[in-house]
C-alpha cells in the first residue's frame, strides 16, 4: 500500500511538474490577421501599431519575449504620445502591472500561441490533469488501508513538515501565491495551461478556453480528488459524507457545469448560489447593454433571484439551519477550504488577538462591498458615468475596480486560498468574506443553529479548538457547559467528529434555550448550580 | 488581604483559583513543579501522536493569569509548616499562606518491580513522561517494540500512542478480559476484539515479574510471570493506576491515609487547609462513589465547591449523578449511572450490539421497580442532560427506552439503532415499548413529564 501511495504520489507530482514546466515553454507567431483583430480592438495609437508591426508580427517568439515586446513597446508608444502637443488620451495605453498583461497583453499571446502544446491538446491533457488526478486519486487511495480503521486519525499532523508550516508548506504556499498571481494579473504566461483544457471547453460552451475556464475546471478537478480524500478519512461520519457530496455537487453543477452550458445556449454565464455581496460585481454595469437585465426573460429571471437569494433565502436558511447551509455545503470557497483545505485546517489561530483582528477586517470588508454597491447604485440611478470624478479625482469605477483588485484578487485569492499551508483554509471566509458577515449577523442573532455541548463530558483535552477551521476556540465554551452560537462557524462539524468524548453537536432547534451561559456545570449538585446559574 | 496558595496546577487547583477569583479579590497564587502554565493532563497523548503541539493542551492563553491576578510560582513543595503557615520549596525557600489547597493530583503506580527504575521504563501522567516517551520511542528503529503494563484507561491510551507510530506493543493485562473489573463481560470483550484488531498483542491474565537491563541500564526485557517468557523491548509503560501524589505531606501534621483526608466541605483536619482533585480521599464515599476518584469532572467540581467555601458561602461536595467517559481506540465510551461489572441481586441487564461489533449499549435496571439505574454506551453519543434527569427522577427504564430518541447525541445523518435497541428489548422481556419521536421541548424542560 506504502508503494502504491509513493507511486501515485510520483505520478501526481510528474503531472504538476509538466503543468508547470509549460509555463516555460510557450511559443508564439502573431500572423497579419491575428494582429490585426487585435489592435482593432485593442489599439489606437499608430504609433504602437507601426512599431509592433515590426517587431512581432510573422516572428517566432517565445511568450516571455512576445509579452515583454508588447509592454515595452506601449511604454515608448505613450511616451510618445504624451510628448505630443495636443494629447489624445484615447491613444495612451496606460501601463499598470495588474491590468495590461491581463487586459491587453493576454488576448494577443492566447491567439497566437503556436507550438507542441497547441497542437496537442489531448495528450497534454492527459499528461498534466490526466497524471495528476490519477496520482492524487491512487495515493488518498492508499489512505484507506493505511490509516487503519476508520475512525479520527489525525496522527502525524503536527510532524509533518507539509501541514505544520514546514518546509513544504512553505513551498506550497510559494506555489499557490505564484499561481494566483499569474491567473489573476498574468494570464499570458499560462498560455499552456489554458490550451490543456482548450477541448473541453469546446465541447462544453464552444468557446475556447481562457484563463476562468481553466480555473474552474481546476477548481472542480482539485476538489473532486481532495473530496475522495475526506471519503476515505471521514468514512464513519455521515455528517462529513453527505457534507462533502453536496458542496461537490454545487461546485462542479452550479458553479462550472451550469454558466457553461448556459453560454453554449447562447445565455449569460450566471453561476445560480454565488450570493451578493460575495458576488460583489452583481450591480455593476446595470445600465450596460451586456447587463443581466438587457438580455431578456432569461437574463432578467437572474437578476431577480440574485437579489431574493441575497434578501430573501440566505438570510431564511441562516434562521433554520445556520450559516452552514451556505458555507460549507453549497459555496465555492467554502467547498474549496473543506477539501484541499482540509489538511490545513489545525493551522488557523485561535488567539483573542486574531478574533479581534478578524472582526474588524470581515466587518471592514462588508463594509466597503455595501458601499461601494451603494456606489454602483446610486450613479445609476442618478445616471452618473461610471468614469465620472466624483470627489477627490475619484471615479465609481475607481473604487469598483480597487474592490475586484484588494478584496476579489488578492484578498479572497492569493491570500485566501495561497496561505492555506501558513494561515489555515479559510483565511478569506473568516478574515474576508463580507456575506459570511453578513451571515454572521443572522447565525448570531436569530437562528436555531447551535453546537451543544453535552453537559459536563468535556475533558478540556483541546481537539476541537485545534482543528477548528475558523479559529474558534470551541474548548473555551464546552469546557464550561456553554453552547458555540459564534458568529463565525460554519458549521463543517470536525470538531464535534474530532471531539474524544462525544461532547459537540451541530443542531438546529428551538431559538428557546440556544444560549446558556453557566458558571457550574451538569454533574454538580442541583443546589449549587442553580445558586451559581441562577443569580 | 488573605492569601490563598493552591499547590498544584491541574485542573481541580486551578477551577478553584478561576472561581475564587471570579467572587473575590483574594491573592491567590498558584505553585507547580510541572509546568508553567496549566495544561489538560488529558490530552498527553495527542501531543505525542502528532494530533496537537503541547500548546493546544493549554486552555487559556498566557496572558489570561496576569489579566485575573492570578500568581504563577513553578517550584516544588518539600514540606508543609502547619503551625507557621508556610510551605518550604526544593530550593529551600519559605513562602507564606492564609490558607492552602491541596490540589497536587496523582503519581502512577509503581508495585516495586525489579528494574521499575531503568532508562525506558515510565509511566504517562507528568509532561516528563511525555518527554520521556519521545526520547526512549521516537519511531519504531529506536524503540523496537513496547512493552505496557497495566490494562486501565490510561495503558489503552499509551498502546494508542505507540501503534500510531508503527511501534509493536505488547499489552500485558492482569485481569481476564481487558478492564473487566469495571466493564461488564460483553463489553469487555467488545474492546478486546478492538486492541487486537488494531494488532495490538494483547495477553490477558498475566503480571510482570521483572524488567532486564542491557549493560548501559536502559530496559531491554520484560519477563513475564505466569509462563517466564522473556519478551525483547526498548520501552515499558507502567499504567496499573494512579495514586494519590502526597508523599511530602506524610510527614506533616496533616491526616492522610490513601490520600490527603476530606470532609464533605473538603477540609482536613487543619483549620485552613483543604485538599481537591485526585489527591484527596473523603473519609466516608459519597454514595456509590469511591473515596478517592481520580477524573477529570470531579477535580473540577471540587474546586468549584471549594470556592465558594472559601468566599464565605460553606458548600458542601455534592457530586450529582455518576457519568464518564472514554476512548478506546476508534470506539467512543460514555456511561451514565451505573453499570457494574457484575450486577447486583436487584439488577436486570439489556444489551445490545450492532452488527458491526462497534456499537453497543448496557443498561442496568431494577428487576423490581424497573427503575433505570444507569447505562454504558459505546459508538453512540448520548445526552447528559437526558440521563441526569431520569436518574434525578427515577424513570423506569421503559421511559428511558421510549424516549431513546430524546437522548441521542449523535451528530446529523448518523445511522439511528433506536428501532433495533427496542425491538430487541420487547422481544427479550415481552414488552411493548413503542419509540416516541424525537422532541426539542422535552429535552429542553428541566422537569421529565411522561
Ligand atoms: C494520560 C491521562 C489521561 C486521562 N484521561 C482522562 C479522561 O479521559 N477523563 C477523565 O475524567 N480523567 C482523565 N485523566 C485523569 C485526570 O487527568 C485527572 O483526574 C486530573 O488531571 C486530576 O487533576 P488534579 O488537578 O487533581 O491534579 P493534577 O492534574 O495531577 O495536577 C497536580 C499538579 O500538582 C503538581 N504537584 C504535585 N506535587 C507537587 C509539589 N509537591 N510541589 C509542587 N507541585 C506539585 C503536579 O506536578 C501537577 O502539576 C487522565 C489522566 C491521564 C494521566
Ligand atoms: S466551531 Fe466546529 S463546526 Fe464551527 S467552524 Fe469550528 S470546527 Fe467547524
Ligand atoms: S474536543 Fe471535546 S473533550 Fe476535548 S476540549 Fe473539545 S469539547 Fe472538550
Amino acid at each position: 500500500m506504502k508503494t502504491i501511495k509513493n507511486i501515485g504520489l510520483i505520478t501526481a507530482l510528474i503531472g504538476f511538474f509538466i503543468f508547470t514546466a509549460s509555463i516555460f515553454t510557450g511559443t508564439n507567431n502573431v500572423t497579419q490577421e491575428i494582429f490585426n483583430t487585435w489592435t482593432s480592438q485593442n489599439v489606437k495609437s499608430d504609433y504602437f501599431i507601426n512599431k509592433a508591426q515590426q517587431e512581432i508580427v510573422g516572428k517566432e517568439l517565445s511568450t516571455f519575449e512576445l509579452s515583454s515586446k508588447i509592454i515595452a513597446i506601449a511604454k515608448e508608444s505613450d511616451a510618445f504620445e504624451k510628448g505630443q502637443e495636443n494629447i489624445n488620451w484615447n491613444k495612451i495605453i496606460k501601463v499598470k502591472w495588474n491590468v495590461t498583461s491581463k487586459n491587453f497583453v493576454y488576448p494577443l499571446v492566447r491567439a497566437s500561441a503556436t507550438g507542441w502544446v497547441s497542437k496537442n491538446q489531448g495528450l497534454f491533457f492527459f499528461l498534466t490533469f490526466g497524471l495528476a488526478i490519477i496520482g492524487g486519486v491512487l495515493a488518498f487511495g492508499a489512505d484507506y488501508k493505511l490509516l487503519g480503521p476508520a475512525g479520527i486519525k489525525n496522527n502525524g499532523i503536527f510532524q509533518h513538515s507539509a501541514t505544520n508550516r514546514g518546509y513544504l508548506g512553505m513551498i506550497a504556499c510559494i506555489y499557490f501565491v505564484a499561481f494566483y498571481m499569474l491567473l489573476y494579473f498574468y494570464p499570458n504566461y499560462l498560455i499552456n495551461p489554458i490550451l490543456s483544457v482548450n477541448q473541453i471547453s469546446k465541447g462544453l460552451s464552444g468557446n475556447g478556453s481562457s484563463q476562468w475556464f481553466l480555473y474552474g475546471f481546476m477548481y472542480c478537478s482539485v476538489m473532486t480528488v481532495f473530496a475522495i480524500r475526506m471519503f476515505i478519512k471521514y468514512r464513519h461520519n455521515n455528517y462529513q459524507l453527505v457534507r462533502t457530496s453536496v458542496v461537490l455537487f454545487f461546485q462542479v453543477a452550479f458553479a462550472f457545469l451550469i454558466p457553461e452550458i448556459l453560454v453554449a445556449f447562447n445565455m449569460p454565464w450566471f453561476d445560480f448560489k454565488n450570493a451578493w455581496p460575495l458576488d460583489y460585481d452583481f450591480f455593476f454595469d446595470l445600465g450596460k447593454d451586456w447587463s443581466l437585465m438587457s438580455q431578456g426573460q432569461v437574463g432578467l429571471f437572474m437578476f431577480v433571484w440574485g437579489i431574493v437569494l441575497t434578501l430573501v433565502i440566505v438570510p431564511v436558511m441562516v434562521y433554520f439551519y445556520g450559516k452552514r447551509w451556505y458555507c460549507s455545503w453549497v459555496c465555492g470557497c467554502g467547498g474549496l477550504a473543506e477539501t484541499l483545505g482540509d489538511p490545513y485546517r489545525q493551522l488557523s489561530s485561535k488567539s483573542l488577538f486574531s478574533w479581534k483582528v478578524e472582526r474588524w477586517l470581515i466587518h471592514g470588508v462588508l463594509l466597503f462591498a455595501t458601499l461601494m454597491t451603494a456606489l454602483t447604485l446610486y450613479i445609476f440611478f442618478a445616471e452618473i458615468e461610471s468614469w465620472k470624478e466624483l470627489a477627490f479625482g475619484i471615479t465609481a469605477y475607481d473604487v469598483q475596480s480597487s474592490y475586484g483588485f484588494l478584496i476579489g484578487s488578492i484578498f479572497s485569492g492569493v491570500i485566501g486560498t495561497g496561505f492555506y499551508p501558513i494561515l489555515g483554509n479559510r483565511v478569506w471566509c473568516r478574515f474576508g468574506c463580507p456575506l459570511a458577515a453578513y451571515m454572521g449577523f443572522v447565525q448570531r442573532f436569530k437562528s436555531r443553529f447551535r453546537i451543544t455541548t453535552n453537559g459536563g463530558q468535556c475533558i478540556s483535552c483541546g481537539n476541537c479548538s485545534t482543528y477548528c477551521e475558523q479559529g474558534i476556540d470551541v474548548r473555551a465554551y464546552a469546557q464550561k457547559g456553554e453552547n458555540i452560537v459564534r458568529s463565525s462557524c460554519v458549521g463543517c462539524g470536525v470538531c464535534s467528529a474530532v471531539c474524544p468524548r462525544g461532547v459537540l453537536k451541530l443542531e438546529n432547534g428551538p431559538e428557546d434555550g440556544r444560549i446558556n451561559p453557566t458558571q457550574i456545570l451538569l454533574g454538580n449538585d442541583v443546589d449549587l448550580m442553580e445558586l451559581v446559574n441562577e443569580k | 488581604m488573605e492569601h490563598i496558595v493552591i499547590i498544584g496546577n491541574g485542573i481541580s487547583g486551578v477551577t478553584a483559583a478561576r472561581h475564587i477569583r471570579k467572587l473575590s479579590d483574594k491573592k491567590i497564587t498558584i505553585i507547580s513543579a510541572e509546568t508553567e502554565y496549566f495544561f489538560s493532563r488529558t490530552a498527553l497523548m495527542y501531543v505525542y501522536m502528532g494530533h496537537m503541539k503541547f500548546e493546544h493542551t493549554q486552555p487559556y492563553e498566557s496572558w489570561f493569569w496576569k489579566k485575573n491576578s492570578i500568581e504563577l510560582k513553578q517550584a516544588f513543595v518539600k514540606t508543609i509548616d502547619t503551625e507557621n503557615n508556610k510551605l518550604v520549596f526544593a530550593s529551600g525557600e519559605d513562602f507564606s499562606y492564609d490558607k492552602l489547597i491541596i490540589a497536587t493530583g496523582s503519581k502512577p503506580n509503581k508495585f516495586g518491580w525489579p528494574g521499575q527504575d531503568l532508562n525506558g521504563v515510565m509511566g504517562m501522567y507528568h509532561k516528563q513522561d511525555l518527554e520521556n516517551l519521545e526520547k526512549f520511542a521516537p519511531d519504531n528503529k529506536t524503540c523496537k517494540r513496547a512493552v505496557i503494563v497495566g490494562g486501565g484507561l490510561i495503558g489503552i491510551e499509551m498502546a494508542e500512542m505507540l501503534h500510531s507510530r508503527n511501534i509493536p506493543v505488547t499489552f500485558l493485562v492482569r485481569e481476564t478480559s481487558f478492564w473487566n473489573g469495571v466493564l461488564p463481560a460483553q463489553e469487555s470483550e467488545l474492546i478486546n476484539k478492538e486492541i487486537l484488531n488494531n494488532h495490538i498483542d494483547l495477553r490477558l491474565g498475566v503480571n510482570l515479574q521483572e524488567i532486564k537491563s542491557d549493560a548501559n541500564g536502559n530496559a531491554s526485557s520484560i519477563i513475564i510471570k505466569e509462563t517466564g517468557e522473556e519478551i525483547a523491548c526498548n520501552v515499558v509503560g507502567l499504567t496499573a493506576g494512579v495514586s494519590p501524589n502526597i508523599d511530602f505531606i506524610k510527614d506533616s501534621a496533616i491526616e492522610t491515609g490513601r490520600g490527603v483526608k476530606v470532609n464533605r466541605f473538603l477540609e482536613t483536619n487543619i483549620n485552613n487547609i483543604y485538599a481537591i482533585g485526585d489527591c484527596a480521599e473523603q473519609h466516608e464515599a459519597i454514595g456509590e462513589r469511591r473515596n478517592i476518584e481520580a477524573v477529570w469532572y470531579t477535580g473540577r467540581m471540587m474546586g468549584e465547591t471549594l470556592a465558594q467555601t472559601i468566599c464565605g458561602n460553606p458548600t458542601e461536595y455534592k457530586p450529582g449523578h455518576w457519568f464518564n467517559s472514554a476512548k478506546f481506540m476508534d470506539i467512543e465510551y460514555q456511561t451514565y449511572g451505573w453499570v457494574w461489572a457484575k450486577p447486583k441481586e436487584n439488577e436486570a441487564r439489556f444489551y445490545w450490539e450492532s452488527s458491526c461489533n462497534k456499537k453497543a449499549i448496557h443498561i442496568n435496571f431494577d428487576k423490581n421497580t424497573r427503575q433505570f439505574i444507569g447505562i454504558n454506551t459505546f459508538g453512540i453519543r448520548m445526552r447528559h442532560p437526558f440521563f441526569d434527569k431520569v436518574l434525578t427522577n427515577k424513570k423506569s427504564i421503559d421511559y428511558v427506552l421510549e424516549h431513546l430518541a430524546d437522548a441521542n447525541f449523535d451528530p446529523e445523518f448518523y445511522k439511528l439503532h433506536e428501532p433495533e435497541i427496542i425491538a430487541k428489548f420487547n422481544k427479550e422481556n415481552n414488552t411493548n415499548i413503542k419509540l416516541k419521536k424525537k422532541s426539542w421541548k422535552r429535552i429542553f424542560s428541566k422537569t421529565l413529564n411522561a
